[in-house]
């Protein structure tokens, strides 16, 4: 017994730690999310959060919706593949609300972010030197962007 | 460089994170030297080499709470922490090593300096004694007996955790394999020998500053001690960095071309110049003199004042050339990018230079509230025991 | 003028069907996604990259991704000769605005569109210390905003450079694969808005993806393999001088 009484502080001290371990364990219940782990070692919530961030393009197949006769000029062109935005930026809400007008295009600095003679470029992809091959036009001067081969005898 | 790493990510807080750690595992092995090793020279540091030991350590946290994009969520880390992340685990590590071993440590010890001064204080500093014995008064021989043996369990299973502590720090950096020059297994291993040197020396400085402060005579005996067991640690901290340093070389695998010219160009001053040259082998040679030839007591003083302040300079060096040397070159081994370090902001050099000097107020008044050593003339500290 | 039930039943259509005509531009709202049926990633053709930079722009657009910071950028690559070891790489402005002419004459030149590669075993998600990165059941290593404390320590741990912390939120972020699209059945902004299909985005999960046939007639290959972090985006061709 006496050795108990002279410990008696630690005892005291073991009290102290127990009390302690005890809040933390309260506070860990009432702060961790409540959707956490519910897929892993994260809060489940987050992707549904993620998953709802806005969309600002729209997407080809909603363009195509409405403007199914530049699909169809564009079908059977070289851009057949190029999607609406690439070129039209980014049309979301034009889409939700079609009187938002898109921003204009200027061919003249639009094409050639594409079609500029870079060595890097793959060497079979269409590319000029534009200051020699249109001395300063823009591009839609002679090219359909929608269909941009020039086809012999017809004016654009 | 890829373009998302030209901003560095770490900034000199976490270079003085691992050193302010460093101190506390370094100061705690030395006064485990006594308590465990019974190594009875250094019995005058034991209670110093504790109390700078806490100091450093309620600190540490701080830079890295400045340094977190969101500090308001640190509590996070204890509340989920990852089980496969480093730094999650630490959070855990820290709390044991701070509530389980030191504090607990340092209050077995001054236990009954506690009660004596619970009951001979007046004024408001009576209410902290008061809170600090937990309500016992009991310092029978028997208690202090029970003390002893909990104090010594305590400080052995303190070592290791010590070890753990900074070993971890150097885990988080070693386990990175992104980083060809944080990612080894010796990283842990360094850190914990430097952390040693950095961790004597700062307590011998503080020691014979102290000592020197108070007009006290500096016991040579022990601060002869404590530089000899500086040198070896010191001997074998060199060779571990060493070791790492000969391996890269004749290794050298894809990172080293890039990381080669990386120090003999932008790490230059810093890791030739500052950390090898000035803070390793400069300190270890002088201390080689002060153990092979005899010098006057004078001189050996001198000595140690100077060796143990290019240690501190050549650690804190080491800590740099980790951290922000491992993010000046880029992971495609083609570029570099340079270190922009701020002076006045939440990061910068002011705030460096203010949580360097800030564990030595906490050590300032610690030592008022629990002194190491009894007063000259006995004024607050009634049959006080001797310095042990 | 007391709404009926037969106002009701002369409404409600007209409503539904107007409602319709608003919604034509919205995608479909995300009840039919189920994250266990897929098992995303992306595929990069590189002979068809053409160092355009829209994929950087379009990115930027639809994610709000800060100045001089990148969730995607493209890297062009010039080796001479049978230095593979020591290509010269430049990235100005992470290719956003295209690439200027090369100084360099002759020798191999190519680009090389980065992004998350949604690994695996991603070193990045191992080291988070709270679970603020993690990998969804569908594949796709997204970052929870809300909980991440701007540690660092993930974009320290990720071989490939593609995170950053947000200048602003001072969180950690990086490529999402356009989450928020692709459970709407959308493609990511940056294979939207790719010219020649060098970016397509993939779902290893789904029996008719192309991916499959892809991968057993061409040659692919993804970034640091050695790192074994079982990155998900596969290149196409990609030069060893790549890093």
């Amino acid at each position: 017994m006496n050795a108990l009484k002279d410990a008696g502080h630690l005892f005291r001290l073991a009290a102290v730690f127990i009390a302690g371990i005890l809040v933390f364990l309260g506070v860990r219940a009432f702060f961790v999310p409540k959707s956490f782990g519910q897929y892993g070692h994260y809060r489940g919530d987050a992707i549904t959060e993620i998953a709802a961030r806005p969309v600002n393009f729209a997407g080809h197949k909603v363009c195509e919706d409405c403007h199914a006769d530049v699909l169809e000029k564009k079908k059977v062109g070289r851009h057949s593949r190029v999607n609406c935005e690439a070129c039209h930026g980014p049309l979301a809400k034009h889409a939700d609300d079609p009187s938002i007008q898109p921003a204009k295009l200027d061919t003249a600095v639009l094409c050639v972010r594409c079609h500029e003679t870079n060595t890097a470029k793959p060497k079979g992809f269409p590319q000029v030197a534009s200051a020699d091959h249109s001395t300063g036009l823009p591009c839609d001067t002679c090219h359909q962007p929608h269909s941009p081969a020039i086809v012999a005898g017809v004016t654009k | 460089m890829y373009p998302n790493e030209v901003e560095l990510q770490w900034s000199v807080l976490i270079v003085l994170y691992p050193f302010l750690t460093g101190l506390v595992a370094g100061a705690f092995i030395l006064a485990s030297l006594e308590r465990v090793f019974r190594v009875e020279e250094v019995k005058p540091t034991y209670r110093l080499a504790l109390l700078t030991a806490l100091s450093f350590l309620l600190v540490a946290p701080l830079p890295l709470q400045l340094h977190l994009g969101h500090p308001e969520r640190s509590y996070e880390m204890y509340l989920t922490p990852h089980r496969t992340s480093a730094m999650a685990m630490f959070g855990f590590v820290y709390l044991w090593y701070l509530l389980a071993v030191l504090v607990l440590e340092i209050w077995l010890d001054y236990r009954r300096d506690i009660v004596v001064l619970s009951q001979s204080t007046t004024g408001w500093k009576r209410w902290i004694y008061r809170t600090l014995t937990l309500g016992s008064s009991n310092i029978s021989a028997h208690a202090l007996e029970i003390d002893e043996r909990a104090g010594w369990l305590i400080t052995l299973i303190g070592i290791p955790s010590a070890f753990l502590l900074h070993g971890y720090v150097g885990f988080i950096f070693g386990s990175v394999k992104a980083n060809p020059w944080w990612s080894t297994p010796l990283m842990p291993v360094v850190f914990i020998f430097s952390a040693m040197v950095s961790g004597i020396a700062t307590v011998m400085l503080l020691y014979m500053l102290m000592m020197w402060s108070r007009g006290e005579t500096i016991d040579m005996r022990c601060v002869d001690t404590v530089a000899r067991y500086l040198f070896y640690t010191f001997i074998i901290d060199f060779s571990l960095e060493m070791l790492d340093l000969i391996h890269r070389i004749y290794e050298a695998d894809e990172s080293f071309r890039s990381l080669d010219f990386m120090v003999h160009t932008k790490l230059y001053m810093s890791h030739i110049v500052i950390q090898i040259v000035l803070g390793t082998v400069t300190p270890i040679a002088l201390l080689a003199l002060t153990q092979v030839l005899r010098l006057s007591e004078m001189a050996r003083k001198r000595i140690y004042v100077l060796a143990g302040c290019l240690t501190l300079v050549g650690i804190f060096a080491m800590r740099w050339n980790v951290v922000i040397g491992g993010q000046l070159f880029s992971k495609s081994f083609l570029g570099y990018t340079t270190y922009k370090m701020g002076l006045v902001t939440r990061e910068g050099l002011l705030v460096a230079i203010v949580l360097t000097v800030l564990p030595f107020v906490i050590l300032w008044v610690l030592v008022k509230l629990l002194p190491p050593w009894p007063e000259r003339n006995s004024g607050s500290l009634p049959d006080a025991a001797p310095a042990r | 003028m007391n709404i009926t039930r037969r106002h009701l039943m002369l409404l409600l259509p007209a409503a539904a069907i107007a409602w319709k005509h608003v919604l034509a531009g919205t995608p479909e709202a995300s009840p039919n996604y189920h994250m266990s049926e897929h098992w995303w990633s992306m595929l990069i053709d590189l002979p068809n990259c053409i160092g355009c930079g829209n994929c950087v722009r379009a990115c930027q657009v639809e994610n709000d991704v800060p100045d001089g910071y990148f969730r995607t950028w493209v890297e062009r690559y010039h080796v001479s000769d049978y230095h593979i070891e020591n290509p010269h790489v430049d990235s100005p402005d992470g290719g956003k605005q295209g690439f200027p002419p090369a100084k360099e004459e002759g020798g191999k030149n190519f680009f090389v569109p980065k992004l998350c590669n949604h690994c695996a075993d991603s070193p990045c998600t191992q080291v988070c210390p709270v679970g603020a990165t993690f990998i969804g059941p569908d594949g796709v290593v997204l970052v929870d905003q809300k909980y991440c404390l701007g540690c660092r320590y993930c974009v320290q741990a990720c071989p490939y450079g593609c995170r950053f912390i947000h200048p602003q939120k001072n969180v950690a972020e990086k490529c999402t694969l356009c989450y928020h699209r692709i459970t709407k059945g959308l493609t990511t902004a940056c294979c939207e808005a790719c010219p020649t299909g060098a970016r397509q985005l993939v779902d290893l999960k789904n029996p008719n993806d192309p991916i499959h046939e892809f991968l057993k007639t061409h040659s692919v290959q993804v970034l640091k393999p050695y790192m074994a972090t079982h990155a998900k985006v596969f290149y196409n061709d990609l030069d060893g001088s790549v890093r």
